[in-house]
């Protein structure tokens, strides 16, 4: 019998009835009396001097109250990059400023030059049309090669487009260069992890408010991280301290990562505000959000597999380029460095990896994490080469994957991280069961029968998250820590309230997290509230990416809750005249083991802030604790999908026929919760397998900027998903033994849809298609199938 | 986007030469175009209103011609900022070469857009810009060759009048 409460019990999302009833509170619900309006001009040139900006005309017209340039920052800081990369000489890297608005210069389209704040936003968008920067064009640099190859300098003040240039393990080049070049196979794959844009349902808004009674700030934003972005925005842009600044994140309309940087419209309107003072309000257009929010992925690889006559893998060599865009988002250097190289091992026992990745700077929009982060990249490459090998060996992908397999855990991989737990052989063997792989002959007969090509892709995933020990970010790069923070708070009549630094825009916090402390003290999931979101009552807490929010805050609620129970227990001693450590609490009541003397627990939170009859001496009135959660390691869900497609061999287009996943998340708290997550992550990866595809033409301009030339799957490009996490090895670190599941759709998913096609189109005789690049459109199938 | 194509214009390479410098004639035969002035020598400056897709805007712009071989060809480029919309710009090197029945007109085009234009109208740009080219040179060639039209748009039958008058006194 499933669970109907508690740890897990599939409980209906609580939130999803005010957001499906659109009584949700997001920020752009957020109107501040006497609010005005700003409306951003944006260079609609990818790269040019910016001479000056002529305001004149647009500053007389109505409701105009000041128009900002670049000028107007010069006074405070940049917008700051999270993470420092050290390349492969112990250099740091080249770290370039990123002023809030484009001062001297113009590095991509969409970059914002000058804000019209007026008191409508028509009267501010009309302002904006007689705004005239003064720009002298540029040629443009666009291709990573050509970038760090003599092409245009994006920022001349640094002297080069390359970033940095990482390798690692540095130590083991040697090692691996001699290990490929004296191997029995080698299988090169070249292949790109293509650009995407992360297109939340809700685009970005932020508003700024000044209180002058107290010269406090306040910004409510559409962010992942409400603490982060009021470190980030409060120490190093704007220069107000934190007990002068809150930051509110509401209802969030799904982020996907691109909600966790710091934006140069959050400092916009944050300073505006005290300027004028006066709230100041901003709402990304659609169009905006395409040249504004940080892009994802933009990887292009060279990879080789060296491996012995037995199928066993030797080395791993990768060679990357990583589009950093014009400016350095938030923590886009350690995505391609510390949440990829580090995954390179995969489910196997690769005794010998090397991982060179030079970031470029070019003239397009920052990019940054997206759904998986760098993880989803490691794996493309990984599981891709590995098909691509198991086919030149002529042996089967499947074999050639369980014959390197990492069986004995802890696992220490020679890419620096500890796997803690994983049976990767339990969950492909859960695979072929779900995927009836036994029956794809049967459906392969029908496809051919309709004359339609089938084809079969498999891979497996391995993930970091939960990010992250802090004493090891901070090793790496990271100028952050990343526990998790939780208050809990019980009330005089029994309810709680958890404050948590996790932020919930889509994932079910508000359902999951109750059900955790309901399973603990033995109450109904009801009476228990989530908060967050909100600088001023929650307390420091990192924010949620990384698929960290119950491996990391809820165990951070954990202990909270541990400190709760045990501070319970000792009123309840006192109050039944007993030892506490003879007292136990089930279902939500005290007993004094041994003896039928109880105590509910609403009575001893009562007893907590009505303490009457209470141990005044030895403890403190009130039931209210706080912990902070620092990971002893990351956790390392795992899993093995697999897709098929039908090819149309007259037009190329792909139709996803099943799709089928097995995941290893540890224990899992919320079994339909997970499958949401699940379902989401497929969507996007095969959006990116399929679809999804930013375009730059030569000039620069983001030719793939609105739906009609960005193609977002839909419903009906989705087959009905097959998803067991029946597979289930806990975590060995943190209390709850969970793993994260927020990513692992979306890394797991795009192999093996680019797998299956691939065998699709070799089982139908196209023996030369060994690639091909994302997204597979029909045109680029076709072209495949032509070739 | 890069375009080329020929027209044969039944009228003398004298008659095609003078019309396409000539800002009143541009002016009509330029779809949506709102003002014309200026000169070959010193540039024009104009004023087009036109839809893309999605968007609709008033580009301002110069327009220079360069490499003036009078009588068969010379180069037009231009540049029209669209304010919120974007921008326009590019070039056509126009060739004339004397036929049996008049002119053949020979022109390659090379347009870019940048902005809005190149974000939500990057795949209409072919076809608009074709559709343009196309309206311009059938009000060109009705202008010119000079036969009455009792279809062309009264702003083409209205120069028509005009310029034929003025180049007749000149």
């Amino acid at each position: 019998m499933p669970k109907d409460h508690g740890i897990g019990a599939s409980t209906k999302r609580r939130e999803d009835v005010r957001f499906l009833t659109g009584k949700g509170r997001y920020t752009d619900d957020i109107n501040i009396n006497g609010q005005a309006y700003a409306w951003f001009v944006r260079s609609d040139v990818a790269h040019g001097t910016l001479n000056g900006v002529d305001t004149a005309d647009a500053a007389a017209m109505p409701g105009v109250l000041r128009i900002f340039t670049g000028a107007d920052f010069e006074a405070v800081g940049g917008i700051p990059c999270g993470w420092q990369v050290t390349d492969r000489k112990g250099e740091v890297m080249l770290e370039p400023r990123h002023p809030v608005l484009a001062h001297g210069k113009v590095r991509h389209v969409g970059d914002p030059i000058a804000v019209v704040v007026a008191e409508t936003l028509e009267q501010a968008r009309d302002a904006a049309e007689a705004v005239v920067p003064d720009i002298t064009e540029l040629e443009p640099v666009l291709d990573m090669k050509a970038a760090v190859q003599g092409g245009p300098l994006v920022h001349d003040e640094i002297g080069s487009n390359l970033c940095y240039d990482w390798g690692f393990v540095e130590e083991n080049k040697e090692a691996v260069d001699a290990a490929i070049k004296g191997a029995h196979h080698v299988t090169t794959l070249e292949l790109v992890n293509n650009r995407l844009i992360a297109n939340p349902m809700e685009p970005r808004v932020a508003v700024g408010d000044y209180a002058q009674h107290d010269d406090s700030s306040t910004l409510y934003t559409t962010s992942q991280n409400p603490h982060v972005i009021r470190l980030l925005m409060g120490a190093f842009v704007l220069g107000i301290p934190e007990h002068k600044l809150r930051v509110v994140a509401p209802d969030v309309g799904g982020g996907f990562g691109t909600k966790i940087f710091h934006y140069a419209e959050e400092a916009f309107v944050t300073f505006a505000a005290k300027e004028l003072k006066r709230a100041v309000k901003w709402t990304a257009t659609r169009s905006e959000a395409f040249i504004s929010d940080a892009h994802g992925r933009d990887h292009v690889t060279k990879i080789e597999l060296a491996l012995d006559a037995d199928g066993h893998f030797l080395a791993l060599r990768t060679d990357t380029y990583a589009n950093m865009g014009a400016y350095l988002s938030t923590f886009a250097p350690s995505v391609p460095t510390w949440l990829h190289g580090t995954l390179m091992a995969g489910n196997y026992k690769t005794p010998l990896i090397y991982v060179n990745v030079k970031a470029v700077f070019t003239n397009t929009v920052p990019v940054d994490a997206y759904r998986g982060a760098g993880r989803p990249e490691a794996t493309f490459q990984l599981e891709r080469v590995i098909d691509k090998a198991a086919r030149e060996m002529g042996v089967d992908p499947i074999e050639l994957r369980r014959k390197n397999f990492i069986t004995e855990f802890p696992y220490a991989t020679p890419v620096a991280v500890e796997y803690d737990t994983g049976d990767y052989h339990a969950t492909m063997d859960k695979l072929l069961e779900i995927a009836d792989v036994a029956g794809f002959d049967a459906r392969l007969a029908k496809s051919k029968a309709n004359g339609k090509l089938r084809g079969l892709g498999m891979n497996c995933y391995i993930e970091a998250c939960g990010i992250a020990p802090s004493n090891l970010v901070g090793q790496l790069g990271a100028r952050a820590g990343l526990y998790e923070s939780a208050t809990v708070r019980v009330n005089a009549t029994g309810g709680l309230v958890v404050m948590t630094g996790s932020h919930s825009h889509g994932q079910g916090h508000e359902t999951s997290f109750p059900q955790v402390i309901a399973e603990m003290i033995g109450i109904d999931e009801n009476m228990v509230e989530i908060v967050h979101g909100d600088t001023a009552n929650t307390p420091m807490g990192m924010g949620t990416y990384g698929s960290r929010s119950l491996a990391v805050g809820g165990s951070a609620m954990v202990r909270a809750t541990e400190k709760i129970i045990a501070k319970a227990k000792k009123i309840a001693a006192h109050i039944l005249e007993a030892s506490d450590a003879d007292i136990e609490l089930k279902d939500g009541s005290f007993t004094v083991a041994g003896t039928d003397k109880s105590l509910a627990w609403g009575d001893v939170c009562l007893a907590a802030y009505v303490p009457h009859n209470y141990p005044l001496a030895d403890l403190e009135p009130g039931l209210e604790e706080t912990a902070f959660y620092d990971p002893a390691n990351f956790t390392y869900p795992s899993g093995a999908y697999a897709c098929e497609v039908e090819v149309d061999p007259e037009t190329g287009k792909v139709t996803i026929e099943r799709f089928a996943a097995a995941d290893d998340f540890g224990n899992i708290v919320n079994p339909m919760i997970v499958d949401g997550q699940v379902h989401g992550g497929i969507a996007q990866g095969i959006g990116q397998a399929l679809m999804e595809g930013a375009s730059y033409d030569e000039a620069g301009q983001l030719v793939s900027g609105s739906y009609m030339d960005y193609t977002m799957p839909r419903a009906d490009d989705l087959p009905f998903y097959t998803v067991d996490h029946s597979c289930q090895t806990p975590c060995t670190h943190n209390p709850l033994g969970v793993k994260g599941c927020g990513e692992a759709g979306a890394i797991g998913s795009p192999p093996s849809v680019v797998n299956a096609v691939v065998d699709a189109l070799q089982r139908a005789g196209h023996t030369n298609v060994t690639h091909i690049d994302m997204p597979l459109s029909p045109a680029r199938v076709w072209a495949a199938m032509q070739g | 986007m890069q375009m080329n194509d020929t027209r044969d214009i039944k009228a003398d390479p004298a008659i095609v030469w003078a019309a396409l410098l000539d800002p009143e004639v541009l002016k009509a035969c330029i779809p949506g175009c709102q003002e014309m002035t200026g000169s070959p020598e010193e540039g024009f400056e104009a004023v087009v209103v036109q839809k893309v897709g999605p968007v609709k805007a008033t580009f301002k712009g110069a327009v220079s011609v360069s490499d003036i071989v009078p009588g068969e060809s010379c180069t037009i480029s231009g540049e029209g900022k669209g304010g919120a919309a974007g921008f326009a710009k590019g070039g056509a090197k126009v060739a004339l070469a004397p036929t049996a029945e008049g002119t053949q007109l020979s022109y390659e085009v090379e347009a870019h857009v940048g902005g809005k234009l190149a974000q939500l109208g990057s795949r209409l740009i072919d076809g608009f810009a074709r559709k343009m080219a196309d309206q311009f040179f059938e009000r060109f060639q009705n202008v010119v060759e000079g036969e009455d039209d009792t279809e062309a748009p009264p702003e083409v039958a209205e120069v028509k009048k005009s310029w034929l008058k003025r180049l007749v006194s000149s």
